[in-house]
């Protein structure tokens, strides 16, 4: 019989890095991600790779992307309140279109809030937290397994469209320990940031028919002797306030994520294809929804979940064609009603969107989202 | 005819700095400090923070990051834990060092990594129109002390010293050489090094201080400025109102990237 592995999803996100070919991790203890840097300190000298503390989230981001412009595979974990912390270098990484990831596992907010209990209060800030126009990548994994497999994901992301990627776990799925099911021996495939084609006259922000620049690494050699900043810039580098130029800057940090919403955009169907209901969930609340339908369908009632994997770039085209005939779309979230705005926002207007919230601390129960579904005359 | 320290400048001169910025004469005691250094070009990273000092990292030819507002050192730290063989210098101002970026510098200085760092200290805010920070002198005013500065400045060699930098000096751009051989020095120096570039802001800190004039803030360095070793030989009374200049700490102490690189070297042959 083979060995069940039981694994935390914090443990997880380690062993996804190390498989994704991260070599240094700088962070600040904080509940409930500490895990992650206890990992990273303990595994990655025995592996050649780097770990460092430091003095506060702010300087967390700043050694990630000093790591990230010389070449490096870097991350970061955080919560909440360190979370706010590093929007000031999350916006730094998106200007200079620097590659790492972030790990944020969400707690109970605003401020210090409930440190150990779940809550996913930060599905927005992940997206506009840092100031100024851009687009990001956040993943959402809803177990220890997809934990490993978003981690890799979220490193080949960041690499392939040179953006800082974002792991957003909930307190719940960081600490949760249960069956980590990936092959011994799994190889994943790893996706580096591509190289210029010559060296020479390189223009490391230049602009190219993906949206993304060829990266060479500062400190190596040849082309490498350019400048970064997060002053809005040319192809060059440099600061530059010309509008054309600056309107092409922009726009680029945008489209070069949001045009390829279909290849970046993940989402779960489950019983999707006849249902009259649909529940659309990520993360913990999606384990809740799941088996609510599950047992609602054992009932022979026509429910289905669309889980969203990826929450941003927000999958529009997707969502709405899943939302269009259903008799009701419900979103159970442990928030006010974050990402049900972008349902509401692409979901046909004949259907009715309703928003199930809960912020207590406390996790949903399938029991509860049935209830809801009835009281709300869906069922 | 160009000097010989220009082939460290990109093409990308003029600079923004104002007439009398005594921030291009730090540019070429750094320089000036490559050339003797012997670095090669491709092998030099140089970080720089926020303000008018971090435009610096523009003008010269390396590989160079124009961070955010006192970010500069722990950028530098990643890069320079990631990529040990390269020169690291950061360049902050002295907002950028000792307000903003206080809790980095602090934290740099204790871990002892290998960094040189030069704070371009002109005692005020320049890039925002001249507001006091936190090296601008008791009593002096500045536009958000209009009538005259009631914080207590940091002496910014006592702050390194304190928080365990291992090589601390200070020079002033009307002592060039000198400046410039403290530069060389702390880059040679095997841990965390830094070195308080005095210089002045007619702009934003004479303008509001009775010292517009470029030329007359140039001799208020010359006088104020005494070096430590002439300085010994000085009565305190003889020192009173003087800035001492040279080198305050220069000790040996384990860095912090060998001391990884050691951790790592120990599990090579297996599991401890």
């Amino acid at each position: 019989m083979a060995k069940v592995k039981l694994l935390q999803g914090n443990q997880a996100c380690l062993e996804g890095a190390i498989s994704a070919g991260a070599d240094f991790f700088a962070g600040y203890p904080i509940t409930p991600s500490s895990e992650v840097a206890e990992q990273a300190a303990t595994k990655f000298p025995k592996l050649g790779r780097k770990f460092m503390q430091m003095e506060d989230e702010i300087a967390s981001m700043a050694a990630i992307i000093g790591a990230s412009a010389v070449g490096h595979k870097a991350f970061t974990a955080t919560s909440g309140p360190g979370f706010s912390l590093m929007q000031e270098l999350l916006g730094y990484a998106a200007n200079a279109e620097l590659p790492l990831v972030v790990v944020n596992v969400m707690r109970g907010g605003p401020s210090t809030g409930l440190p150990t209990l779940p809550a996913q209060g930060d599905v927005q800030q992940v997206r506009w937290g840092t100031h100024g126009d851009h687009s990001i990548i956040v993943l959402s994994p809803y177990s220890v397994t997809e934990v490993y497999y978003q981690t890799i994901r979220a490193f080949n992301l960041a690499e392939q469209y040179r953006t800082p990627v974002i792991l957003l776990m909930d307190e719940v799925i960081g600490h949760l320990r249960e069956r980590f099911d990936v092959p011994e021996g799994y190889q994943p495939e790893i996706i580096n940031r591509k190289a210029p084609e010559s060296k020479e006259n390189y223009l490391p922000f230049r602009n190219t028919e993906d949206g993304v620049p060829p990266f060479i690494a500062l400190g190596q050699g040849e082309g490498s002797r350019y400048h970064i900043t997060g002053l809005t810039h040319g192809e060059s580098g440099f600061y530059s306030s010309n509008p054309q130029v600056v309107d092409q800057f922009i726009r680029r940090l945008s489209s070069k994520i949001e045009d390829h919403v279909d290849e970046i955009a993940e989402v779960e169907e489950c019983y999707t294809e006849d249902a009259e209901i649909l529940l659309v969930a990520y993360g913990c609340s999606a384990r809740a929804s799941r088996a609510a339908v599950e047992k609602l369908r054992a009932q022979g009632q026509k429910v289905g979940l669309l889980r969203l994997l990826t929450l941003w770039p927000f999958p529009d085209k997707l969502v709405a064609k899943h939302c269009a005939g259903k008799k009701a779309v419900i979103m159970p979230e442990l928030n006010l009603g974050q990402m049900v705005r972008e349902v509401q926002r692409v979901c046909p207007s004949d259907v009715p969107v309703k928003s199930f919230t809960k912020i207590d601390g406390s996790l949903f129960t399938p029991e509860e989202i049935i209830n809801f579904m009835k009281k709300g005359g869906c069922l | 005819m160009k000097a010989v320290y220009e082939k460290y400048f990109r093409s990308n001169l003029p600079h923004i700095w104002c007439a009398g910025c005594g921030h291009g004469t730090v540019m070429a005691a750094y320089a000036l400090a490559l050339e003797k250094l012997g670095y090669d070009k491709n092998d030099v990273l140089a970080i720089s923070g926020i303000g008018c000092s971090s435009r610096i990292t523009g003008y010269l030819d390396s590989s160079t990051m124009h961070t955010a507002h006192g970010r500069a050192l722990p950028v530098a730290s990643g890069a320079k834990m990631c990529e040990p063989r390269l020169k690291v210098f950061v360049f902050m101002g002295d907002g950028d060092c000792t307000a903003i970026g206080g809790n980095h510098f602090i934290h740099a200085c204790r871990r002892n990594i290998d960094i040189t760092a030069i704070v371009m200290n002109n005692n005020i805010y320049g890039m925002t129109g001249g507001q006091y920070s936190p090296l601008t002198p008791y009593g002096k005013k500045a536009t958000t002390a209009p009538y005259g500065n009631i914080d207590h400045s940091f002496d910014l060699v006592e702050l390194a010293k304190g928080a365990g930098a291992t090589y601390v000096a200070r020079g002033d751009v009307s002592h060039m050489k000198q400046l410039s051989d403290l530069i060389v020095e702390g880059a040679q120096h095997k841990g965390f090094s830094v070195i308080e570039a005095m210089t002045p802001c007619p702009t934003s800190f004479g303008r509001y201080n009775k010292t517009p004039d470029p030329a007359q803030m140039l001799q208020i360095f010359r006088d104020v400025t005494v070096s430590v070793k002439r300085a010994e030989k000085m009565t305190a009374e003889e020192l009173e109102g003087k800035i001492l200049t040279g080198v305050f700490v220069n000790r040996e102490a384990p860095e912090y990237v060998e001391d990884y690189q050691k951790l790592i070297d120990s599990f090579q042959g297996g599991d401890k």
